[in-house]
């Protein structure tokens, strides 16, 4: 475990980081870890990419560590997808299964000084059963919202800063 | 998952994390006719579709299928369902290199889980005040007034973290476990990184609960008596009463210390438990047969595992555990707020657990499997973070799963959290109306079991506590939610 704070950029260039977070194991609510599995394959350069079930306060390491972060989650309601910037602010749940973005940027900032821009990219999904697959209108938000993101990755830095919808 | 509205006019995108399936958590309070708190009720929404959804799997898949029940505690149940199928599998004793390397995996679980739900969750509360503003009383706040309380909630996670990712191939979705066995030793690698950082997380460990310590001895009474009950308790023990996390035999005891039953292996639980369904809850409620529903209830969790085991076998946990069962004067600790005090005992023994267990060369072994006769049933009990956590699964001649019945941590629970509510009530409610006083007081009573509220979906962000107030015919007084 390197206990060590997050370091400076060497190379000047932007670090990315997209996590993608949901259940795989309950049909659209595994968009995001789908997402990530997308991205992997994509060779995007300066990105690091990770998925799990939800968000953890340890994330906090890892965002410190880059200059953008984009969190990818499944979106019950809305367009096919949709963007928002997100900001640090911190809350108190009644449950630890309940660890958001914004909480996850503060921690950022209180303990390692990292302000990396932020985006929340919400993707609509249908269906929520036990079922190990994305529903066909799902995946295709999926994919039209990878083909968004991935473009503003490769137009960095012009893209850095976020529209409100699509 | 994200609840996304937009409104056209103008145009603005407003976008509130909400959960789905699993909704929220849901108080009721009824008051009778005289304006006295009559019954309180936590309703959560616990998913019953998975058990369906294991039938028809072979059985040496479901601990690898298992783990989509809950982003919590995928490891526990993991282990749990490992467990259960290597009775199935006909083996009653795995080999020392599997046995051990599964029980650092489930101590490095939880470890890191329950020093997310104390420093996440507990520490606002009782390092800032109940009283804090809601905007400061959270882990930033926390972080703000005791900035090394962010390195040891951060560090202590990813340790824990790095053990699961260490024993069992990958830190999400882990496949240590195979009937009868596991798929890999630890690696001299891992365990020398491992062994690097161990003593700093024992030594965090114990700083937090002396900071912990602290906030007791100036708020002793509200303590001893926040949502708090005489209550009985059970926990798995090992063979020689100790505790024993991973593996063991059933311990209940009374709310004087007496015990209830003991000594009970996991394949006889229906002999002494039974589950009720009521029609308001989609939650089973668990009692001991031999007490009856209204007083065969009982806690789980990190303070019945401490008040049902006779020590601890690691040596800075057991002098912790004796000061901490002072508090009982002889008996059970009933605090309900004791629940995060026995906690941070409960991952100093992981810690320490761990740290034994990276200098035993039974970890490098390389005989992982042990093959047996195929039986028709498996039961296992392990001690997830929030207590007592059951899985049995019944196989047919195919290797199929035909029946499985899981009885979670929280499901234990179910009648305790429902009873800390009602003093919370009982003690803070004022007229008819619910303050943020009284919203924020039951937040911290229901935090101290931190309860499981989907065992299956992620539940990202905002997940709203209602609070209802009923008059004697039913009737809504007043409602609260707290975003």
């Amino acid at each position: 475990m390197s206990m060590t704070e997050p370091g400076a950029s060497s190379r000047g260039e932007a670090r990315i980081l997209v996590i993608g977070y949901g259940n795989p194991g309950r049909q659209d609510d595994g968009l995001g870890p789908a997402a990530i599995a997308e991205i992997e394959n994509m060779g995007l350069p300066n990105l690091t990419a990770f998925d799990n079930y939800q968000l953890n306060i340890e994330d906090a390491l890892d965002v410190a560590a880059h200059d953008i972060v984009w969190f990818i989650d499944a979106a019950k309601t809305g367009p096919s997808y949709s963007v928002r910037a997100v900001s640090p602010s911190s809350s108190i749940e009644f449950t630890s299964h309940i660890v958001r973005p914004e909480t996850i940027l503060a921690i950022a900032g209180q303990c390692y000084g990292g302000s990396p821009q932020a985006f929340l990219l919400a993707i609509r999904g249908y269906e929520f059963e036990f079922i190990e697959a994305l529903t066909p209108a799902a995946r295709q938000n999926l994919d039209a919202a990878l083909a968004m993101l991935t473009e503003r990755i490769r137009a960095l830095p012009a893209a850095a800063t976020p529209r409100e919808a699509t | 998952m994200t609840d996304v509205q937009v409104d056209r006019a103008p145009r603005k995108i407003v976008i509130d994390p909400v959960t789905r399936v699993e909704g929220h958590g849901k108080v009721t309070i009824r008051l009778n006719e005289a304006g006295e708190v009559e019954q309180a009720r936590f309703h959560i929404v616990e998913f019953r579709g998975f058990e369906r959804f294991i039938q028809g799997r072979m059985y040496w898949e479901v601990p690898v299928i298992v783990q989509r029940l809950c982003g919590i505690c995928p490891v526990s149940h993991h282990l749990a369902a490992a467990k259960a199928m290597d009775v199935v599998a006909g083996v009653d004793k795995l080999t020392p290199t599997a046995e051990k390397i599964r029980r650092l995996m489930h101590y490095g679980q939880v470890l890191q889980s329950n020093a997310v739900n104390f420093f996440h969750l507990a520490s606002p509360d009782l390092l800032l005040g109940f009283e804090a503003p809601v905007a400061q009383r959270n882990i930033v706040g926390v972080i703000g007034a005791f900035p090394e309380v962010g390195k040891w909630a951060i560090f202590i996670r990813k340790f824990g973290q790095q053990v699961i990712a260490a024993t069992g191939g990958r830190r999400i979705h882990p496949r240590l476990c195979i009937p009868g066995g596991v798929n890999q030793n630890l690696s001299v690698e891992h365990r020398d990184a491992l062994r690097k950082d161990v003593d700093q997380i024992v030594k965090w460990c114990c700083a937090a609960l002396e900071l912990h310590k602290s906030f007791i001895r100036s708020h002793e009474q509200l303590h001893e008596t926040f949502a708090s009950f005489p209550s009985s308790y059970m926990s798995l023990v090992g063979a020689d009463g100790g505790m024993d996390l991973y593996d063991g035999a059933l311990r209940a005891i009374d709310a004087g210390g007496k015990p209830i039953f003991e000594g009970v292996r996991p394949a006889d639980y229906r002999d002494y438990m039974i589950e009720e369904v009521r029609s308001w809850s989609y939650m089973k409620f668990p009692h001991i047969r031999s007490l009856g529903r209204e007083d065969g209830w009982y806690r789980v969790g990190p303070l019945a595992q401490l008040n049902c085991c006779a020590f601890i076998g690691t040596p800075i946990a057991e002098a912790a555990r004796k000061d901490f069962m002072a508090l009982g004067h002889g008996g059970p600790v009933h605090a309900t707020l004791a629940y995060h005090w026995a906690r941070l005992i409960c991952m100093i023994h992981c810690a320490e657990t761990v740290r034994d267990l990276l200098f035993d060369d039974d970890l490098q072994g390389t005989d992982l499997v042990v093959t047996g006769e195929r039986r028709p049933e498996g039961v296992a009990i392990i001690e997830a973070p929030r207590g007592t956590l059951l899985h049995h699964y019944e196989v047919d001649d195919h290797g199929q799963v035909t029946s499985a019945n899981l009885i979670v941590s929280t499901t234990n629970n179910n009648e305790a959290m429902n009873r800390s509510v009602k003093k919370v009530a009982e003690d803070y409610l004022t007229g008819r109306e619910i303050t943020e006083g009284l919203l924020n007081h039951i937040e911290v009573a229901i935090r101290a079991y931190d309860p499981c509220l989907s065992c299956a979906t992620h539940a990202l962000g905002d997940m709203p506590l209602i609070a209802t107030l009923e008059d004697a015919d039913g009737a809504v007084i007043a409602t609260r939610v707290k975003q």
